[in-house]
């Protein structure tokens, strides 16, 4: 293992750290706000991603499509909370879980229906298709570079929105005691709404900087939900401050998983076994972090419930 | 014409009797194992129920017993094909005994956790179990496992649907019984009461731990005899059986059928089999409707299908 290697593996997990933190996010405060177990949020990613795909493939341009797919998601987001998920916020976890799956099975039918089964290709932009030398020696892909530093933007703006602004106010007192907030006199309704709105388009954020590396598919959703929700619950429900920390978390041990775990196995059982057995040690490694998280802080690491 | 009520549960299994005859005569003997995967899916959500409608234990982790009953036999036919691996006398119920210890290991972790918390933790440790099932390249890995051919019952031939079927409405109509039975005694009354008030239990004296392990060792159990009855339906098992999503759709046949109601698991397994079967002869995108029926489900019998009748809940 050289230390060129090692380092490009961290950028790696930040990385994808950063993009699940965008899921993670939105999914952190609708659960902690809104008490809303929605396993419908993968769903929007998806649907962020095909619109940012369609739309650069009609403009031609994905800075252009990035923007129009973030609001477009938004709205759509918001348009659910109206229409279904405002009536779920009463109703306990195992109904919300009935619906929120029963709106993933029509997302992901839509989306077959409108574009079809095939995988969609999102390119990387021109500008960013080469590679930067972030050491002396070192390349690193543009593109990763950028995800990195947007996902980076992101969370810095959310953290200040969060802490520092009268919304981000609403927000946490929201999160620590929904009852006494309503009592306050919030209207819990709009920031509900707009919570939504904008959980949504980090999911869209994350789904179009995401598309040009993962495939753009129906089910592409399912299974970094889960990944957000692990996230979630290390972090602690309702916290943004612990979905970063736990998104940084999981997305180093995936990374550092998948790279390294192979390897090592290399130095103890045959080529092929470690071959086998490295990729899904690796994605057992995430799941044994939130066993072992969960065993040491039962409300993850930041509790945000006062 | 009124039946009294222990009269229903005869009538449902004459028709269960009859129906294998009925679909011969009408030259329908594909939906003989359609209907022995009814049973089978209705077994598993059932042992959920239990967890979740008597106990209160909201677990997405169930298909990790579900696949573990199902690799015991695929495993056991392929290691010892002609010895006592190919026996359903002996496989089922080692199957029954591997998921069942399994439960009781990771219920022994996660029990020590409450609400979402369980939820996250009965999966995180499903999805360890249907990782290494994929590394396991020996049988098979992520493309599974296939067997030759179903297992072998003194006196029956398992290889024809209909024999088939009738062994899978004995078991299933033996587990409804026992269901019936645990819910009736001391034991489920007790889980009933740890569900709408554990304090309480446990202050009134109850060791209330040890009564939420038991049940979910018992549901683990039967989740791995469905487990081992699929495998023998379709003569294949895969990881796919322990995947989340097939916890998934085991809960929501639950939550579909009826919380915590006897015919629950049974209502909510036969709703959705059916509807996947009608809707995708109609239209290649059943899963849409498939997903408003269940939005009007939620928003129009909330207490699911078995709820729409009377009966204690």
């Amino acid at each position: 293992m050289t230390w060129l290697l090692f380092l490009e593996q961290c950028l790696n997990g930040l990385q994808f750290g950063l993009m699940l933190f965008l899921l993670a996010a939105g999914l952190t405060l609708v659960f902690g706000i809104m008490d809303l177990i929605n396993l419908a949020h993968g769903s929007l990613y998806m649907v962020g991603a095909y619109i940012a795909a369609t739309l650069t493939r009609a403009t031609g341009s994905f800075l252009l499509a990035l923007p129009l797919s973030i609001a477009a998601t938004a709205i759509l987001g918001m348009l659910l909370e109206v229409a279904v998920l405002r009536h779920l916020y009463r109703r306990d976890h195992l109904s919300q879980v009935l619906a929120t799956f029963a709106l993933i099975l029509i997302a992901n039918e839509t989306t077959r229906a409108i574009w079809g089964v095939q995988s969609l290709s999102l390119n990387v932009p021109q500008a960013l298709s080469g590679s930067v030398h972030v050491l002396p020696g070192v390349a690193y892909p543009a593109y990763r570079l950028v995800i990195i530093a947007v996902g980076a933007a992101i969370a810095a703006l959310l953290y200040l929105l969060v802490t520092h602004t009268r919304v981000g106010m609403l927000v946490r007192a929201g999160a620590s005691n929904r009852e006494m907030a309503t009592a306050m006199g919030t209207n819990i309704g709009r920031l509900f709404t707009a919570v939504f709105g904008a959980g949504a388009a980090l999911c869209a954020l994350a789904g179009a900087l995401l598309g040009p590396l993962l495939a753009v598919q129906p089910g592409m959703g399912e299974n970094i939900l889960i990944l957000a929700f692990v996230v979630v619950v290390i972090g602690g429900i309702g916290s943004i401050r612990g979905a970063l920390v736990g998104a940084v978390l999981v997305g180093l041990a995936d990374t550092f998983g998948r790279a390294f775990i192979p390897l090592a196995l290399k130095h103890v059982a045959s080529t092929s076994i470690a071959d086998a057995a490295g990729p899904s040690i690796a994605a057992i490694s995430i799941y044994l972090l939130m066993v072992v998280v969960l065993f040491w802080k039962p409300q993850g690491l930041f509790p945000a419930r006062g | 014409m009124r039946l009294r009520r222990h009269a229903w549960p005869l009538v449902a299994l004459a028709l269960a009797v009859a129906y294998p005859l009925a679909a011969r005569a009408l030259g329908q003997e594909f939906y003989v194992g359609f209907a022995s995967r009814v049973l089978i899916m209705a077994l598993f959500a059932s042992s959920l129920n239990l967890l979740v409608g008597m106990g209160g234990m909201v677990s997405l982790g169930h298909a990790a017993f579900y696949g573990a009953g199902a690799y015991v036999v695929g495993i056991a036919a392929t290691e010892w094909p002609a010895g006592l691996g190919a026996q359903a006398l002996a496989a089922w119920p080692l199957a029954m005994a591997v998921s069942g210890a399994l439960a009781l290991a990771i219920g022994a972790v996660c029990l020590r956790t409450r609400g979402v918390y369980f939820i996250m933790i009965t999966l995180a440790f499903a999805q360890m179990i249907y990782y290494v099932f994929v590394s396991l390249k020996a049988y098979g890995g992520d493309d599974g496992l296939s067997l030759a051919k179903r297992s072998t019952l003194p006196g029956l031939d398992l290889g024809s649907d209909t024999a088939f079927y009738y062994t899978v409405l004995v078991i299933f109509a033996a587990a409804l019984v026992a269901l019936a039975r645990l819910g009736g005694s001391r034991f489920g009354a007790a889980l009933g009461g740890i569900r709408d008030n554990e304090a309480r239990m446990e202050s009134l004296g109850f060791p209330t731990y040890r009564f939420k392990l038991a049940a979910f060792a018992i549901g683990g159990a039967l989740a791995g005899l469905a487990g081992a009855l699929m495998a023998n339906q379709n003569a294949f098992v895969s990881p796919n059986m322990m995947h989340w999503e097939q916890s998934g759709v085991a809960l929501v046949m639950v939550i579909l059928g009826g919380l915590g109601r006897l015919w629950g698991g049974f209502a909510g397994a036969a709703l959705y089999l059916a509807l996947e079967e009608l809707l995708s002869g109609f239209t290649g995108h059943w899963q849409i409707v498939l997903g408003a029926v269940l939005l009007l489900v939620v928003f129009f019998a909330p207490r699911g299908i078995a709820g729409l009748f009377p009966g204690k809940p």
